[in-house]
C-alpha cells in the first residue's frame, strides 16, 4: 500500500510548511522522510541542496545536525530518567562536544531562549508539566543549532492557554534564529496561524498547496473545504440545526482515480473522477490542486 | 422545566504530599431535562472526576467528600453500590474519549451490544439482535449486519465511537455523559457524531452532559456551558453569553488564547501566563489570581463565589470590568 504517492514539496529557508491531514494521510510518513529516518521507494529528499540517498553515513551524520525534531508527546519523548540539563545536552554530547562546561552553558543559553528559569536544569520529567516538557523538547532540538526543525503535531496534546504560549515561542524563536519549519498538524487553525504554505493531504497524497490566503479563502479542493468547514468554530449558532449529518463517511474505494470521490459530493456524480487520473492544476505561482471539478475560487 | 440531573456542594479529594486536597470543590449545577450542557476546562480542571463521580466510578483513594445528587426527583447519592448499579448505565450512560476503553477487544461488537441490551431488558437473544441491528442504524453505521460481526480492530476509531454510543443507548437513559468523546477523532468524523449525538438526543429526549476542553466544540453542541477551573465552576451561562458576553476573565483569557481558523495571524495570540494550577489547599484566594489580569487585593484575601447575573453567573469580584471590556471588543 502506497502511504505516500507521488508527495512532492519544498520548504523556504526560514519559512514554514504545513502538512495538514487526517489520521492517516501520511503527513508522518512525509516527515520520517525528510528527517531521513525512512528511505522512500523512489522519489528523493533534498536538504540544504544535498540530496539523502547519495549521502554516505557519515555525511548524512554531518547533515543531522541541521535538521531537528519535535514530537507530539511532551513525555515519551524524553528520557524520564535524565535531568533536564542531560537531556537539553543531549544532542552536544551524540556529536562530540566533550567539554562539560560549554555544554552547561549552552543548556541555560537554551533554557532561557524557551523562557524557562535555570532552576529547571536539575528537574526530571516527570516534575514538569507538559508545556514545560516541550519547551525544553524544542530547546534540546535547538541546542547544536539546526537550520530546520520539524514539529510532528507539537503542541496538540496541550491545552488551549498553554499551546498558545508554545506557539508564540515557535515564532519568535524562528524570527531570532531565521529557522525553517516543517509542521505537521491536523490542526487548520494552528497550520494558518503558523505555517506561510499549507500542504493539505488525504490518502498519501497531497490535494492542495499554497499560502494561506490560497487554501482559506480561495480553496480550490473539495476536500479542503470539507475540512475547513468541519472545524467547530468558537461562535455559537445563531439558530439550531436544521438538518444532520449522521451517516458514517463512506469508505474509500481504492480504485477510485481520485481517493477522494467516494466522500465528494461533485466526484459522485462524475465519472471521470472515476476512471481519469487527476493531473496537478495550477492556479498561480503558490497554488496547485488535484481536482477535476476544483470549487469556483479556486480557478481565477 | 423539571431537572434531568442536579448536583449540590460535590466535593472530591485526591491524594498529594499535604494530605487530601479538593481536585473538585465545592461545585453545584442542574442539567434541565433535554438540554445539552458542556463542561470545559483544562486538564486538571476536574471537569473529567466531576463525570466519574456522578457516574460513582471514583476509588480510594479518590474520595467524594461531600455532595448529594439527584436523578429527576430521586436522590441518587445516598444509594448503595448495589442499588446504584440499577443506574449505572442504564439510566446515566456514560462515553469515553477512547472507545477502547468501552469495548472488549477479543470479543465481536455485536456480542457486546446485544449483552448489554440484555443487561437492561429481559429479552431473547434473538430479539436483542434485531435491537442491536436498529440501534447501529440508528447511529449512522451503514452496514450494520457487517459492524454486527466484527471485531472492535476491524473498525475505525469513528466507527467504534459509534457502536459504544449505540450500546449507550441499549438501555434507554435519560442522561448521556460524553467525556471527550469526539476528541480523538478527525474532524470531518467528529463533526458527524456530533451531529449524531445531538439528533439523537432531540429524538430520545435526552439530555448530554458533554466534557470536552475544546471551546470549538462547546460553542457548536452545546445550550449551556461551565466553565471549570482548579476545580471550581468558575463560569456558567448560555452558550451565547458564555462565547459573546463572557464574564469571567478566565473565559475570556480562553477566548482569546484560541487558534482555529478565524486567528489573526498577523499578532501573537494573546496567551494565558503560567500554568494551570494543580490540585492544592488553596487558602482563601481566587486559584486565577495569579494568572489574572486584572488581579487587586481582594482576589488574594477571599475566595470569589457565583454570583448571579440573570441568564450567566460567574465567580468574580471584578466581573462589570470584564464585561464592558468585551462590548469594546
Amino acid at each position: 500500500m502506497r502511504a505516500l504517492d507521488g508527495v512532492t514539496f519544498s520548504v523556504e529557508q526560514g519559512s514554514t510548511l504545513a502538512l495538514v491531514g487526517e489520521s492517516g494521510s501520511g503527513k508522518t510518513t512525509a516527515a520520517r522522510m525528510v528527517l531521513g529516518l525512512d528511505t522512500p521507494d523512489t522519489g528523493s529528499v533534498a536538504i540544504l541542496g544535498k540530496r539523502l540517498e547519495s549521502l554516505k553515513s557519515e555525511e548524512l551524520r554531518v547533515l543531522r545536525r541541521s535538521i531537528q525534531v519535535v514530537q507530539q508527546d511532551p513525555y515519551s519523548q524524553l528520557n524520564r530518567r535524565h535531568s533536564v540539563q542531560r537531556i537539553i545536552e543531549g544532542p552536544l554530547i551524540a556529536f562530540g562536544e566533550t567539554d562539560a562546561s560549554i555544554r552547561k552553558a549552552k543548556a541555560i543559553e537554551l533554557l532561557d531562549a524557551v523562557g524557562l528559569e535555570r532552576a529547571y536544569l536539575n528537574r526530571r520529567p516527570h516534575e514538569l508539566s507538559g508545556g514545560q516538557c516541550q519547551r525544553v523538547a524544542i530547546a534540546r532540538a535547538l541546542i547544536i543549532e539546526p537550520k530546520i526543525l520539524v514539529l510532528d503535531e507539537a503542541v496538540s496534546a496541550l491545552d488551549v492557554s498553554i499551546r498558545a504560549q508554545v506557539l508564540n515561542l515557535l515564532r519568535s524563536l524562528q524570527r531570532e534564529r531565521s529557522l525553517t519549519y516543517l509542521f505537521i498538524t491536523h490542526d487548520l487553525g494552528v497550520a494558518k496561524y503558523m505555517a506561510d504554505d499549507i500542504a493539505v493531504m488525504f490518502r498519501g497524497k497531497i490535494m492542495e498547496k499554497g499560502n494561506r490566503e490560497d487554501i482559506f479563502k480561495n480553496s480550490a479542493h473539495h476536500y479542503t473545504r470539507n475540512l475547513i468547514s468541519s472545524v467547530p468554530r468558537t461562535e455559537p449558532p445563531i439558530q439550531r440545526k436544521q438538518t444532520y449529518d449522521i451517516q458514517a463517511l463512506p469508505t474509500i474505494n481504492e480504485n477510485d482515480a481520485c481517493s477522494y470521490r467516494s466522500r465528494c459530493s461533485v466526484g459522485l456524480q462524475q465519472a471521470k473522477c472515476q476512471t481519469e487520473s487527476v493531473p496537478l492544476t495550477s492556479g498561480s505561482a503558490s497554488h496547485a490542486w488535484l481536482c477535476h471539478f476544483p470549487l469556483e475560487n479556486g480557478m481565477k | 422545566m423539571s431537572d434531568v440531573l442536579r448536583v449540590e456542594n460535590l466535593t472530591v479529594t485526591v491524594p498529594s504530599l499535604e494530605g487530601a486536597v479538593p481536585a473538585v470543590d465545592d461545585i453545584s449545577f442542574t442539567i434541565p431535562t433535554g438540554t445539552k450542557v458542556a463542561l470545559v476546562g483544562e486538564s486538571g480542571s476536574g471537569k473529567s472526576l466531576t463525570a466519574f463521580s456522578i457516574m460513582r466510578l471514583v476509588d480510594h483513594p479518590v474520595k467524594i467528600q461531600t455532595g448529594k445528587i439527584w436523578l429527576g426527583d430521586r436522590e441518587i447519592s445516598s444509594l448503595t453500590d448495589k442499588e446504584f448499579r440499577t443506574i449505572r448505565g442504564a439510566e446515566i450512560a456514560m462515553i469515553y474519549q477512547d472507545p477502547m476503553s468501552t469495548l472488549n477487544p477479543i470479543m465481536r461488537v455485536g456480542r457486546q451490544i446485544i449483552e448489554s441490551i440484555q443487561l437492561y431488558s429481559d429479552v431473547s437473544t434473538k430479539a436483542a439482535r434485531i435491537r442491536a441491528l436498529e440501534l447501529l442504524n440508528d447511529v449512522g453505521i451503514l452496514e450494520p449486519e457487517k459492524s454486527l460481526n466484527s471485531y472492535p480492530f476491524e473498525m475505525s476509531g469513528g466507527m467504534l465511537q459509534r457502536s459504544v454510543i449505540a450500546m449507550a443507548l441499549s438501555g434507554t437513559p435519560k442522561l448521556l455523559i460524553a467525556d471527550e468523546a469526539t476528541t480523538a477523532l478527525d474532524v470531518t468524523t467528529q463533526a458527524r457524531v456530533l451531529d449524531l449525538v445531538d439528533k439523537l438526543a432531540i429524538e430520545r429526549n435526552l439530555s448530554v452532559l458533554l466534557i470536552t476542553h475544546d471551546l470549538g466544540v462547546a460553542a457548536q453542541f452545546a445550550d449551556e456551558v461551565m466553565v471549570m477551573y482548579d476545580g471550581r465552576i468558575v463560569e456558567k451561562g448560555s452558550v451565547h453569553q458564555i462565547f459573546t458576553r463572557p464574564m469571567h476573565p478566565y473565559t475570556r483569557a480562553l477566548l482569546d488564547s484560541r487558534c482555529d481558523d478565524t486567528v489573526d495571524y498577523s499578532q501573537p495570540i494573546k496567551s494565558i501566563p503560567g500554568q494551570p494550577p494543580r490540585p492544592a489547599l488553596r487558602g482563601d484566594k481566587c486559584s486565577f489570581a495569579a494568572r489574572c489580569s486584572h488581579v487587586q487585593e481582594n482576589c488574594l484575601s477571599s475566595t470569589p463565589t457565583l454570583i448571579d447575573y440573570g441568564n450567566t453567573s460567574a465567580a468574580c469580584f471584578h466581573s462589570e470590568k470584564i464585561i464592558s471590556m468585551s462590548e469594546v471588543i
